[in-house]
Parts: C-alpha cells; sequence; structure tokens
C-alpha cells in the first residue's frame, strides 16, 4: 500500500510538536504538483509551539507568542487536529485512531511524538506542586501554583528543581522569575554532566550560586512529604537531610514517547525510541519516525536540531528524493540569562590520544577547554562556561584543521587574538601548575632549557599529575625546531643515546656491567633515569638476579626489595596468582601471613591479593612463608609482566568456547619475570562476550570456536585504548610464537616507559608492519626474538625464592646497618574497618592512639 | 685513615665525643644507601663509587617517610646525589640542597658529618632534625 512518489497519497503525522511543524513545512513547500496531503493529530490543546523559547513564557510571551508559524498548519493540503491523542496504529489496513473513535487512513504514517518528562519514582513525587518541565500546560500550571501557594502562604516560596543539566538551570531560572527562591539538586558530582567536564562544571556552579540559585551536588532525592493539605511541603535527601519546599520542578530527563510504536509491533530500542535507518525509515517501510522519539544508532538525543535534520530526510524521501541523517550533533548551550556555557564535539576528548588546552580564570568565572586532535592540529570539541562567545565561530571548525585563529577564542574576549599558528601564549597547557604555552615557549627561548624534562624543572608544568606531558613534549619539541636547536632525544644527561639505542649498545658490545657501559657508551655514575632503565635492558637480554653484583645498585627501591613502597615507607607484598586461580588452601595461607604480620589486604584490579604495610626488615620473614606454601613474586613492583586476567571459560561458564583459565595461567607462567620497558597486563576470555576485559590489555587473547584472536596494544591508565586485532584464529603454538615475537620486538624497541598502546601507534608503518614482523619476519629477526624469549622462559627463576637462599642479598632487608633488630620506629597505624592504615600526620601530632608498626608475632 | 671532615673524631672525642661509631665501611654497599639508628634519629649512609661516604637525615622531607637510603645513587654534573625513592626528588649528597624538586617548592635535608678511621664510620649528627 505504500505510494509511489508521482501519485498523490496521505501523510498522516502523530504529534504536533516542533519536529512535526519542520517536516510539515518542509514537505509542502517543496511539493508544488501536491503530490501529498497530510494530517498532523496532535494531543495537546495547542498548535505546534515553540518548546525550545517555552521559559519565555515566564518572561510574559503567551502562547499565542509561542506558536510556531500557522501559515505552514493553514496551507490547503494540510489539516491539523489539536487535542486528539493516537491510540492505536492498525498497519493493515494503514490506519490510526484517536481517543475519540475517528481513524484517519494513511499512505504514509510519520511518528513525531516526542518525548514525555521523566519524574522520579519517589514516594510523594505526584504530591499537589510537584511538576515537570515540558509543555505549555506545565508552565501555566507552574505560574498558577506559585501564585496561588504564595498567596496562601503569605511568603515567598522555596523551591527546589531535581536535576541539574540544561533543562534543570533553565527551569529554576524560570522560578527565580516567578519569585521563588530556587535550590538545584543534581545527583553526582556535575551539573549538566552529559556536557561539561568536572572543571566546566565547577565553574558554572560558582556562576550558578553567583547568580542566587544555590546548588547541592551529589544530592540525591529519596521523598518528597505533603502537608496535611496534600500540598508538597518538603525534600528528603540520602543524606538524612530534609529540606522545606514549596514547589518541586523534576527535570531529570526525558523518554522517547514510543508507545504507540510498541504497540504496534515496531521495532524499537531496548533503551526506548523508535528504531529508524538513515533515511527515518522504521522497521515498517509505511511508516518513518522522526524527533526525539527516533532512535538512531541506539540513541534519542533530546535537541531540536537534530529532529529538524530528520524532518528535511523524511520529507526529501517522501518527494523521491535522496537523502540521509548524518547522525546527532550533540553541541549545546544554556539559556539562562547572565549565565554562558556551551558543550560541542567530543567534550569529553574522548577522541584516542585526544589532547586539551584549557584557559580557566576563577576571577571571573570562565572556563574554556578546546579538545584538540594528538597533533594539536585539529579542533574536536570543547567547552566553554563563563564566556561563551566564541561558540558560534569555534562549532563548525569541529573536525577540522585549526589554524592560528581558533585557539586565540581560549583567550579572555577583550585580548587581541594570538599573533599566528600554534597555540596563544595565555592558553594554559598544564591545569595542575597553571602555566601557559606562552611560559612554555619562553622556558626554550630565553631560559635555553633544551628539552621538555628541562622545562618541567624549570616551569613545573608536568610536574603534578603529568597528564599534561605529551602536549608539553610537543611544544618545546616545535619551539625547539622553530629556533633551530637540536632536540635532544637522549635519556639523560648520561646517555645520549635512546632506549632502543642504547639496548642494541648492549646487545652488540656484550657489557653487562653499569660501571663498564656508562665508561663505554656514557658519562657520570648514572642517574634514577637511566640507572633503572639499563636494569631493564640487562634483565631482558641475560636474565640475572635482580640483586646480582652491580646490579642492585641500579634497582628502584621496588625492584631493589622486590616489594611496593606506600606512601609511610612501608611495602606490599603481591604473591603471584597464575590467571587468577588459586586454591582454597592458597588463599588460607595468604590469610594466615597477612594476620600473623598485621598486613592489610586488598583484592587488586589484577585479580589477586595485595598485603600492605611490611616493614622492609619483614619483608623476607613474610615470603618465607609465602614461598614455602608454594607462592613466588607476583612483579607488582617490576616493570614486566603483571597479570593475566582471565575469565572463568568453557570449564564452567556455558558459553565458553575454550579453557581461558588454562591459557591465561600458561601465558602468565610463560612470561613471569620478564622485564620490558613498562609493565605488561594480558586478559584471556574464553569468548566474544569478554569477561576478562581482554581488550583493555596489552595482550588480549578472545577464545573462538574457530581459535584465539589476538589483539595488541590495549591500555588503562591515563590514556585508555581498546586493543587491535592481530591475528584470528590462531591455535595455542600460534599463539604463543605470536605474543613471543611481539613482546621481545617491543621489548627491543620500545622508550622507556613506553607503554605497548603508544608503541604500537607510533611505531613506523604502523600495525601491518608489525604483522609483517611478526608474521612474516620481514626484519629477519625472529629467530633471534624467538632465542631470546626461549632463553628467557629457561633461565626463569623466582627472585624472592633465589633471595631467601642466600645470606648476602638478605642483609638488604636489615632495617638499621648498626641495629639490625630495631623496628623503623617512624611508622604509626590506626586501625580502620578492622585493619591497620598509615596514621595521618595529624593523628601523629595529636597523638591518637594508634598501632606502633604492624604486629610482629610471627618471625621465624 | 681518610678524613672526610675537619675536625677529627680524636679531638672532639677530648670534649663532647660527638662521634657516634656506626659501622664498617665494608658494611655499605657501594651506590646503596643504609640507614643507621643514631640516639633515636634515622640516618642514612652513602658509599659512592669514588669510595667517599656521606651521612644525610633518613627522612625524605618531601613525603615525610624514612626513605631516603633507599634512593638510587648517582651524580647530577658530576655531584654526587641520591633520588629519594619516593617521589624521586634529588638531593646533593655533599650539602643536602635539592637538584631537582619536581615541581615542588624546595626543601634541602639535613647532612651529617662523617668520619673514617681504620674502616669504621663514624658520623657527627648535627642540628635538630627537620
Ligand atoms: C594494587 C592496584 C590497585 C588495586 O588495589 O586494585 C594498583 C596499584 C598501583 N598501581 Fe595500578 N594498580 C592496580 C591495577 C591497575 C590497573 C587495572 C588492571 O591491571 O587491570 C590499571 C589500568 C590498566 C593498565 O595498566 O593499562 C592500573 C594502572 C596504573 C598506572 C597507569 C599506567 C598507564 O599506562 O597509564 C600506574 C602508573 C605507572 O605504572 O606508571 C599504576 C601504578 C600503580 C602503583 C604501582 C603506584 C605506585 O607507584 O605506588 C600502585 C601501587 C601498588 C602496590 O603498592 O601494590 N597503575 N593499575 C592494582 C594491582 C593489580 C595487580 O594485581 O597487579
Ligand atoms: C523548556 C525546554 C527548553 C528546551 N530548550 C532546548 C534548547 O535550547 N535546544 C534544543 O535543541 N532543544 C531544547 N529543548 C528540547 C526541544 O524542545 C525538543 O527537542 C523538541 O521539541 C523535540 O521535538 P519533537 O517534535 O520531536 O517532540 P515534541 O516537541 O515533544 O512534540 C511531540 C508532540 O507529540 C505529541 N504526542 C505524543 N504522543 C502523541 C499521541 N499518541 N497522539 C498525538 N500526539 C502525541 C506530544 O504531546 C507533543 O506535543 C527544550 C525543551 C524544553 C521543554
Ligand atoms: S588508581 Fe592506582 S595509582 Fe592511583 S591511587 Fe589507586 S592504586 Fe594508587
Ligand atoms: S596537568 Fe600538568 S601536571 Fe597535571
Amino acid at each position: 500500500m505504500v505510494s509511489s512518489s508521482s501519485s498523490s497519497g496521505s501523510v498522516v503525522v502523530v504529534g504536533a510538536g516542533m519536529v512535526a511543524h519542520r517536516f510539515v513545512e518542509s514537505l509542502t513547500a517543496r511539493d508544488p504538483e501536491g503530490r501529498w496531503s497530510v494530517t498532523v493529530l496532535g494531543d495537546e490543546k495547542y498548535e505546534p509551539y515553540d518548546r525550545v523559547g517555552l521559559t519565555g513564557y515566564f518572561g510574559g510571551k503567551t502562547a499565542e507568542d509561542l506558536a510556531l508559524d500557522a501559515r505552514v498548519l493553514t496551507h490547503e493540503r494540510v489539516s491539523v487536529r489539536t487535542g486528539s491523542r493516537v491510540v492505536r496504529i492498525d498497519r493493515e489496513n494503514c490506519e490510526v485512531a484517536t481517543a475519540d473513535g475517528a481513524t484517519h487512513r494513511y499512505d504514509r504514517l510519520v511518528l513525531a511524538t516526542g518525548s514525555f518528562a521523566a519524574r522520579l519514582a519517589l514516594d510523594g513525587f505526584d504530591h499537589e506542586g510537584c511538576f515537570v518541565y515540558r509543555t505549555l500546560d506545565d508552565v501555566a500550571g507552574i505560574r498558577v501554583w506559585v501564585a496561588r501557594r504564595t498567596a496562601q502562604l503569605g511568603r515567598p516560596l522555596r523551591g527546589a528543581v531535581v536535576g541539574g543539566g540544561l533543562l534543570g538551570l533553565e527551569a529554576a531560572g524560570a522560578l527565580q522569575a516567578e519569585g521563588v527562591a530556587p535550590f538545584v539538586l543534581q545527583s553526582n558530582e556535575r551539573l549538566m554532566s552529559a556536557q561539561l567536564d568536572l572543571g566546566g562544571a565547577k565553574a558554572l556552579e560558582r556562576l550558578i550560586e553567583a547568580r542566587g540559585i544555590d546548588v547541592r551536588t551529589s544530592s540525591v532525592t529519596t521523598r518528597v512529604d505533603a502537608d496535611r493539605s496534600g500540598a508538597v511541603c518538603g525534600l528528603e535527601l540520602r543524606d538524612g537531610s530534609w529540606e522545606p519546599v514549596d514547589i518541586v520542578v523534576f527535570t531529570v530527563g526525558v523518554r522517547p514517547r514510543d508507545e504507540l510504536a510498541r504497540a504496534a509491533g515496531l521495532r524499537v530500542d531496548p533503551r526506548g525510541g523508535v528504531v529508524i535507518d538513515g533515511g527515518c525509515d522504521t522497521s515498517d517501510p509505511a511508516i518513518l519516525a522522526i524527533g526525539e522519539v527516533a532512535s538512531f544508532e541506539g540513541q534519542c538525543i533530546g535537541l531540536v536540531a537534530p529532529g529538524y535534520a530528520m524532518a528535511e530526510v523524511a520529507a526529501t524521501r517522501l518527494l523521491g528524493g535522496e537523502a540521509a541523517f548524518p547522525g546527532f550533533d550533540t553541541s549545546a548551550k544554556l539559556k539562562l540569562s547572565g549565565v554562558e556555557v556551551a558543550s560541542f564535539g567530543d567534550a569529553f576528548a574522548e577522541t584516542p590520544n585526544a589532547l586539551d588546552v584549557t584557559y580557566a580564570d576563577p576571577v571571573s568565572g570562565v572556563y574554556k577547554k578546546l579538545v584538540l586532535s594528538d597533533d594539536a592540529q585539529t579542533l574536536l570539541g570543547g567547552i566553554l562556561v563563563g564566556d561563551a562567545s566564541a561558540y558560534t565561530a569555534l562549532r563548525p571548525l569541529v573536525g577540522r584543521a585549526l589554524g592560528g585563529d581558533p585557539a586565540a577564542y581560549l583567550m579572555p574576549s577583550d585580548l587581541a587574538p594570538a599573533p599566528q599558528g600554534d597555540l596563544p601564549a595565555d592558553a594554559i597547557v598544564c591545569s595542575c601548575n597553571g602555566v601557559t604555552a606562552g611560559t612554555v615557549r619562553d622556558a626554550v627561548t630565553e631560559h635555553d632549557c633544551a628539552d621538555a624534562a628541562e622545562v618541567k624543572a624549570c616551569t613545573k608544568a608536568g610536574a603534578a599529575c603529568g597528564s599534561c606531558f605529551t602536549l608539553l613534549k610537543k611544544l618545546v619539541a616545535a619551539e625547539l625546531a622553530a629556533s633551530g636547536k637540536e632536540v635532544s632525544n637522549g635519556l639523560c644527561e648520561h646517555f645520549s643515546f635512546t632506549r632502543a639505542q642504547l639496548f642494541d649498545a648492549v646487545r652488540v658490545s656484550g657489557l653487562k656491567t653499569f660501571t663498564a657501559i656508562v665508561e663505554r657508551f656514557g658519562t657520570g655514575r648514572g642517574c634514577d633515569i637511566c640507572k633503572p632503565a639499563l636494569a631493564s635492558i640487562l634483565a631482558s637480554l641475560y636474565s640475572e638476579h635482580v640483586l646480582s653484583g652491580e646490579l642492585a645498585t641500579m634497582q628502584d627501591t621496588n625492584d631493589h626489595v622486590m616489594a611496593n613502597i606506600q606512601r609511610d615507607g612501608s611495602y606490599s607484598v603481591v604473591p603471584r596468582i597464575p590467571g587468577g586461580e588459586i586454591t582454597p588452601e592458597g588463599l588460607v595461607v595468604i590469610g594466615e601471613v597477612a594476620r600473623d604480620f598485621g598486613l592489610y589486604t586488598k583484592i587488586t584490579g589484577g585479580q589477586r591479593i595485595d598485603l600492605f604495610g611490611a616493614r622492609l626488615d619483614q619483608l623476607p620473614a613474610i615470603w618465607k612463608r609465602l614461598v614455602d606454601a608454594g607462592f613466588e613474586s607476583g612483579h607488582a613492583y617490576g616493570k614486566s609482566l603483571r597479570t593475566v586476567k582471565s575469565c572463568v571459560g568453557s570449564t564452567w561458564c556455558r558459553y565458553g568456547v575454550q579453557d581461558s583459565v588454562g591459557m591465561a595461567v600458561q601465558l602468565e607462567l610463560r612470561y613471569r619475570g620478564l622485564r620490558s620497558p613498562h609493565k605488561l597486563k594480558f586478559g584471556v576470555s574464553g569468548c566474544a562476550r569478554e569477561c576478562a576485559e581482554a581488550r583493555g590489555k596489552d595482550i588480549g587473547v578472545i577464545a573462538t570456536e574457530a581459535g584465539w584472536n589476538l589483539y595488541v596494544g590495549g591500555n588503562g591508565g591515563f590514556t585508555p585504548r581498546h586493543a587491535v586485532l592481530f591475528a584470528e584464529g590462531l591455535d595455542d603454538d600460534g599463539l604463543l610464537r605470536a605474543i613471543d615475537r611481539f613482546l621481545m620486538f617491543y621489548i627491543r624497541t620500545a622508550d622507556r616507559l613506553q607503554r605497548t598502546a603508544p608503541w604500537v601507534e607510533e611505531y613506523e608503518g604502523g600495525l601491518e608492519a608489525l604483522k609483517g614482523v611478526v608474521f612474516d619476519d620481514t626484519l629477519g629477526v625472529a629467530d633471534d626474538l624467538d632465542r631470546a624469549m626461549a632463553s628467557h622462559i629457561d633461565a626463569y627463576e623466582d627472585e624472592w625464592a633465589a633471595t631467601l637462599a642466600d645470606p648476602e642479598k638478605l642483609k638488604r632487608f636489615q632495617s638499621f646497618v648498626n641495629a639490625p633488630e630495631v623496628a623503623d620506629p617512624s611508622l604509626a597505624y590506626v586501625a580502620e574497618r578492622g585493619q591497620a592504615r598509615p596514621a595521618t600526620e595529624e593523628e601523629r601530632t595529636s597523638g591518637t592512639v594508634f598501632i606502633g608498626g604492624t604486629t610482629l608475632a610471627v618471625r621465624s | 685513615m681518610t678524613i672526610l671532615d675537619a675536625t677529627t673524631p680524636e679531638a672532639e672525642t677530648m670534649t663532647t665525643d660527638p662521634w657516634t661509631r656506626v659501622c664498617r665501611v665494608d658494611d655499605l654497599l657501594v651506590e646503596r644507601g643504609a640507614a643507621a639508628l643514631i640516639d633515636g634519629r634515622q640516618i642514612a649512609l652513602f658509599r659512592t663509587f669514588d669510595g667517599r661516604i656521606y651521612a644525610t637525615d633518613q627522612i625524605d622531607p618531601f613525603s615525610g617517610a624514612a626513605v631516603l637510603s633507599r634512593g638510587i645513587v648517582g651524580d647530577r654534573a658530576g655531584v654526587p646525589t641520591v633520588a629519594s625513592p619516593m617521589y624521586k626528588q634529588v638531593f646533593d649528597l655533599r650539602t643536602g640542597a635539592c637538584l631537582d624538586t619536581q615541581g615542588k617548592e624546595p626543601l634541602s635535608v639535613r647532612v651529617h658529618p662523617v668520619a673514617v678511621t681504620d674502616g669504621v664510620v663514624f658520623v657527627r649528627i648535627s642540628g635538630d632534625p627537620r
């Protein structure tokens, strides 16, 4: 029954909202031959009105003022019925029925039913005086209630807005305009959390407060109370507090009105919304859906611009044209007078490797952030709070190369734009320490800093959380190049080699001690950068014990005592639990050791158990117990294999297709102790459901019916990245060989502290080139890599067991060279949730009761 | 006998005996510190590659933890140094001055005179702990 575009037919539109209006306008304006006649059925009693401008009602606009262009609806082939709610779609007969019993036949049906405003399912959500904020009737109701209640109570009202998003803030402003003192309750820690990061949200909070609207973040409403007349009188919050209120407006989000479509058996997204394709077609070719009710690629968006885009697509296609919905633009701007906020594009820097540049001026309440691609060239998105004047100009630049000017928008608008290119001098590069691009450049040009490390020392940029260091390095390199200076890639002042060059130098020369290497290739006596790097290189080449000979002097404290240093100078102990699989007996031993030594215990994120608060001198006794029970070092301290996380796999899980635990254990035992440029983490999942989160790991293995799929280069941490597919359908041997080579090649060529993710990304020729090296031996090194790995596997010994067997090594664990039996007197603990934790400075000085050192009950 | 400080232990012993015998030189590993306890105060001792011995307070002024002896020993432009194992600030072993503050306000560590007599290490504690 679908009419062809040449013959005339009838379109029925369900819903008379903004998007329906645009659809009708677009369809009739381009249909001079009159191919379609349109019936619009809307359940509100008004003809389509400007919902976006709804708040204008409180500024004095009437329903007439808000009405959308009436000429569209008075067109000769358009009829609009207000107050008529569609209750059923009869797809077989191509008919819809309305609540008053009328039926309308269609050739094409367009669903434009929008959304309804959600309320929280709280006790008392529907008391008198509780509102949502969506329709003309809602705002009219609010106005009437405020007037009546104010008169009854004889005082100004206090109002709560539940939900601190775009809409909530607008509603708070509206209440204020009506003389109500509003406060906003936001359940999480950020206002406008869909659009703003924490920095932006905090700046916004200050602006909102300055406008006289109280903001309470992390506040969850748990109940609404009414007085005896049934009128709302208060709110209870999750922290137990109670707030008196006279009106409550819920702005906690919207839900697509897909109930008609659901009942008619159209495809509906599990999260709500009528599923459409790029042409706005639903699962029934005679029915289209547009606006907020439509779900495209799993998303419904509560903004009008995408709805208008869909309206255009639908009209074009009904007229026989080609058009496709391009996807959502989620850019948004807050409409609250005196408070400028905008967010556009990839505002949260979710693009892999995105960099961000922030300008913040807390005094004037301005926070601006631009998100840039990893080469700082392309604008990806941004957040503007306090001064959104740049929004209109910046938004179109999303996805384009960023010339000189756009970044200058970060600066206060009264300053002249940056001269040319690059980041403006005012742009904050390091937000922890408030260092601007200009300061960084000056460090290079005025203060002769020769590399990023020197700039860091000189300006403090990158010296706090470190997250800006990549951007810093790029800026410094660009500035050095611009001033004609050489960019040093050396490790530190002692070696002018990169780690990869040093690796080759050490390998080819055959030198095995620090003294010999530094005398031949470097200068001085080394430092905390080159010594651990060389220790790692020597360990990869010769598998010697971390404490043997001069190697011991090169280790960071963690590797030196084979434990992780904690903030108070005590250590943590992590026994290896391969694949996360542990016997009940093993658990008992760990529990007993923790109890006997008074150690705080915690399950780690890596499927094992961490024991905290061990003194240096306790480590051997603790490990004696663990080694005797069959445990070995978990290398939680080393730049080496950490854990191989596994899911339960085919042994137990009804979906598993291979034994993921068995493979995880095999991998962990194969690569344990392998020293590398940075730590290595693996994951093995027994099927594509991926419960082991293997794709977040350096090496991810996922079982399929056809064999193992191998993924490489995943990372959590500061810059999370998913691992990418490296090979499919491998058998056990093929998998091990591929991993052997991949890892050994990484160990030889990566930079110091470079995880596999950035290494893969920066490797010349990319993933394809690496596949070549591993599978096709394009560099002719495969045999060498295989041999190197085989010799690591052969030479592996548990470094804790070896240490316990050597009295010379054990001497390193004495507390004091002149008092080996005395425990470190500086350690102090207090009990918390049944375990010990380090005392705070305050607790120490105030003499609050504490446990002096963890217990020493057992010492063999 | 090697004396690294102007005053000899003998001369001082006459009056107040401020020198404390701590350990043998051989008890100290080259380029790896050791902690010592002198009258309840924690001291870090370092033996550098060229055979010199230095003493500093054991408490790292940046973290407040008693850990300096566990840092990596090396040099910066020829100056003997230790890097705190906690947050990697670098100290001049001769003066206690901070050579790399890692972006923090500089804090120095107190150093103590060291003397070696017949293979035995003596330390003279100077100043109050800070
Ligand atoms: C114990 C544990 C937290 C917990 O209680 O769950 C932990 C604790 C530490 N992590 Fe972690 N990480 C732990 C799991 C993780 C995970 C999750 C995972 O492995 O599944 C991640 C993200 C995944 C990843 O690495 O890609 C993680 C990302 C980091 C990072 C960031 C690495 C990056 O590439 O950006 C660091 C910093 C670093 O290594 O430079 C770090 C560093 C640290 C250090 C070593 C910080 C330090 O230098 O003192 C912490 C001390 C551990 C200790 O004393 O035992 N930790 N850390 C987890 C130990 C797992 C284990 O059994 O070995
Ligand atoms: C106060 C406020 C401010 C806003 N500000 C902005 C903004 O600044 N920027 C922005 O992009 N967006 C804003 N929005 C959102 C914007 O208004 C919506 O995205 C837009 O109106 C969606 O249009 P629509 O036609 O899809 O749905 P609607 O406008 O909701 O229209 C759907 C209509 O269908 C009717 N209907 C539903 N079911 C039936 C049925 N069975 N039978 C008959 N009729 C039915 C409904 O009653 C409604 O009238 C704001 C919304 C509000 C409430
Ligand atoms: S996230 Fe990791 S590094 Fe940070 S505090 Fe937790 S354990 Fe320590
Ligand atoms: S942003 Fe520069 S150190 Fe945190």
